[in-house]
């Protein structure tokens, strides 16, 4: 198991017995047995309670385990970094798609991706970038009869 | 009778222009997908499931299904020209593919993969006409504790074929009861874990979760830089993708054992086309009269798991539509599919949904045939997607993803959701915790929480309910199976103690 694998499942480990913990105190505020049968607080106590254990020794497994530093691999900073820039480009996107509309927040994350995390050339992105945005937008909402979003700001140009 | 009546009727409904046309285009897709390496069937079936809400269910489940089997057809082809699987049942073919492809061999192999699967796809689904009815007829005597302790031992048994850790596996799937748990209680209108929101007031959508999970996961997991490839030609041709006359001679136990173990294999829940492969691989190389070839470039060594993992996808469809309980990622897209569409998978499935059913056996059938059509003349066109690259097709994923879960609700807060969910994806695979029992958590939860209460609703809390025969085999079977794997850390561990101590 690598170093990366050992600090994440401490970490995951207790983060999820957090979460857990949550669900236990959550369902303990309501009803474990109704007149009628079960209640709504009964399947989230059990199974919170199952999360719980186990998050925990996820925890303590990860804490015990000896792993001899010639085996534990290299961790990848840089795949990791790739990963989440583009995951926040996403959100990026996500977050102004109701203002721009879809075609053009789109657009700039296919941008993004083509020319600032593969390095390809301006030209050939802007290309990709305008070619989706429009070509997604004429299968869609012309074809297909599916509304995207125009965006607040070009609405009142429609 | 009722058979082959039902078989008619399910041509009738196949046969259709517009399911036809649907079953193609499946077919196609899945091909595509299976080739391509960094997209799965899972991601492209959810990518693809809210487009077909307005469709007609029957089209809409035969076109999910033709992508589901025909990405098997199709992973075989990066495994033998690339030794990369397209998907990972293919794993085992590039042992001996590759290497008869390296002898020159490449379109033998490519054509006895086509071949194999063609014949252990037709089996499959025939025992799958076979099969399903009688299975269904002797499971309509459940109710509720016989369908919780059913659930039950679907999860524990997916669980257990999930991955390296059992923690993991077990944590995965309590984040997929929680998931399924939040929102309105239906039966006290309580809400669950709404943080507040109203939005969360009707739960989250199963898509959501799968897409981003999926999906978003997959293409954030592939962000690393490209390596270059070197990809073995294709011959051209067609008489020189089709096997010898000698090739299938040597094939025509494996084309049989990759049938019969595929489909046994894919009748358990959790096991997977990647072991019924493996298994099929490793049944083929014991009873060989030169089992030290295997892995220098033999052809049983690609027919047989090529087989297998086709022969798989029927195997996976009887409990999926006889008992509901899916058995992969995959199946529990195709189960929450038929639920958003309003259909109840289960022992009454074949007699209240007949034309959905046999459209579908039928639609396999027909598949099959236009799968062995695309993958015989056409494996040179597919295997040009492989230098399609990753910058193109990463973006069109995330835009189908987006545009999907925005059809269907109009709602940004789902799409916050879907980057959310993307997210849980990518860090649960960098951390090694196995995504299908989130998934399967999440499909089974609301209804085995459901069982559970009707089930103590009935015996005034008496749990008890759950030891009548029926539940009680099942459970004690679920238990068992969750049991031993720790006996048996325990017992490695004990052993390492010893050793070291020593």
């Amino acid at each position: 198991m690598n170093s990366l694998i050992r600090r994440g499942d401490f970490w995951a480990g207790l983060v999820l017995a957090g979460l857990g913990m949550h669900i236990v105190t959550q369902a303990w505020g309501w009803d474990y047995m109704t007149e009628e049968g079960p209640g709504p607080g009964f399947f989230p106590l059990w199974y919170g309670t199952v999360m719980v254990v186990l998050s925990l020794l996820l925890t303590i497994g990860a804490v015990l385990k000896k792993v001899p530093g010639s085996q534990s691999k290299q961790v990848s900073w840089g795949e990791m970094r790739r990963a989440l820039t583009c995951w926040a480009a996403l959100a990026m996107c996500v977050a102004i798609l109701q203002y721009i509309g879809f075609m053009l927040s789109f657009g700039m994350l296919t941008l993004f991706i083509i020319a600032g995390m593969f390095r390809r050339p301006l030209k050939e992105a802007l290309a990709y970038a305008v070619g989706g945005g429009m070509g997604f937008y004429a299968l869609f909402s012309w074809a297909l009869d599916l509304q995207l979003p125009v965006g607040s700001l070009f609405q009142q140009f429609l | 009778m009722d058979i082959l009546n039902g078989l008619m009727q399910g041509f009738s409904v196949a046969l259709t222009p517009m399911n036809l046309a649907l079953c193609f285009l499946g077919c196609f897709l899945g091909t595509v997908v299976g080739v391509l390496p960094g997209l799965g069937p899972p991601a492209t079936i959810a990518m693809l499931l809210p487009l077909t809400f307005k469709m007609d269910p029957t089209g809409a489940m035969i076109m999910l299904a033709g992508i589901y089997y025909g990405a098997k057809y199709g992973g075989s082809t990066t495994s033998i020209l690339l030794n990369v699987p397209g998907e990972t049942s293919s794993v085992v073919t590039c042992l001996d593919g590759y290497q008869l492809a390296r002898k020159g061999r490449a379109g033998a192999a490519l054509g006895i993969s086509a071949v194999a699967s063609f014949i252990a796809g037709t089996i499959g689904v025939l025992l799958l006409m076979l099969v399903a009815p009688p299975l269904a007829k002797l499971t309509l005597a459940f109710s509720s504790p016989e369908y919780f302790a059913l659930m039950v031992l679907g999860l524990a048994m997916v669980v257990l074929l999930a991955g390296d850790s059992l923690t993991k596996a077990l944590l995965s799937m309590t984040l997929g009861l929680w998931i399924a748990s939040i929102g309105t209680d239906l039966f006290t209108a309580t809400s669950r874990f709404t943080f507040g929101q109203t939005a969360l007031l009707g739960g989250i959508e199963f898509v959501i979760v799968a897409i981003g999970i999926f999906a978003v996961g997959e293409v954030m997991a592939n962000m690393e830089p490209e390596k270059p490839v070197e990809m073995l030609p294709v011959p051209k041709g067609l008489k020189n993708l089709l096997p010898t006359w000698q090739d299938m001679k040597d094939c025509k136990y494996a084309f049989l054992n990759g049938s019969l173990v595929g489909f046994f294999i894919g009748i358990l829940p959790g096991a997977g086309a990647t072991i019924s492969s493996f298994l099929s691989y490793g049944l083929e190389k014991s009873y060989s009269k030169h089992p030290e070839k295997f892995g220098t470039g033999v052809i049983e060594g690609v027919a047989a798991p090529e087989g297998a993992n086709n022969a798989d996808t029927a195997g996976a469809m009887v409990p999926l539509l006889t008992l509901g309980i899916p058995g992969s990622g995959t199946t529990a897209i195709l189960l929450a599919a038929l639920v958003l569409w309003g259909f109840k998978p289960g022992p009454l499935f074949i007699t209240e949904s007949p034309a959905l059913f046999w459209g579908l056996v039928a639609s396999m059938y027909i598949g099959n045939v236009v799968l062995l059509i695309l993958n015989l003349p056409l494996v040179a066109l597919f295997a040009q997607l492989l230098k399609m690259p990753g910058y193109v097709m990463y973006p069109l994923i995330l835009g189908v993803s987006i545009i999907g879960i925005y059809t269907s609700d109009s709602s940004i807060f789902q799409l916050g959701l879907l980057v959310l969910f993307g997210l849980v994806g990518y860090v649960m695979r960098k951390l090694d915790f196995p995504t299908a029992p989130l998934v399967l958590g999440l499909v089974l939860g609301d209804s085995m929480e459901k069982s559970l209460r009707q089930s103590l609703m009935m015996s005034q809390g008496d749990l008890s309910i759950l030891l009548r025969p029926i539940p009680a085999a099942l459970l004690g079977i679920a238990a068992f199976l969750l049991v031993v794997p720790l006996i048996k850390k325990f017992n490695a561990t004990r052993v390492q103690m010893i050793d070291s101590e020593a």
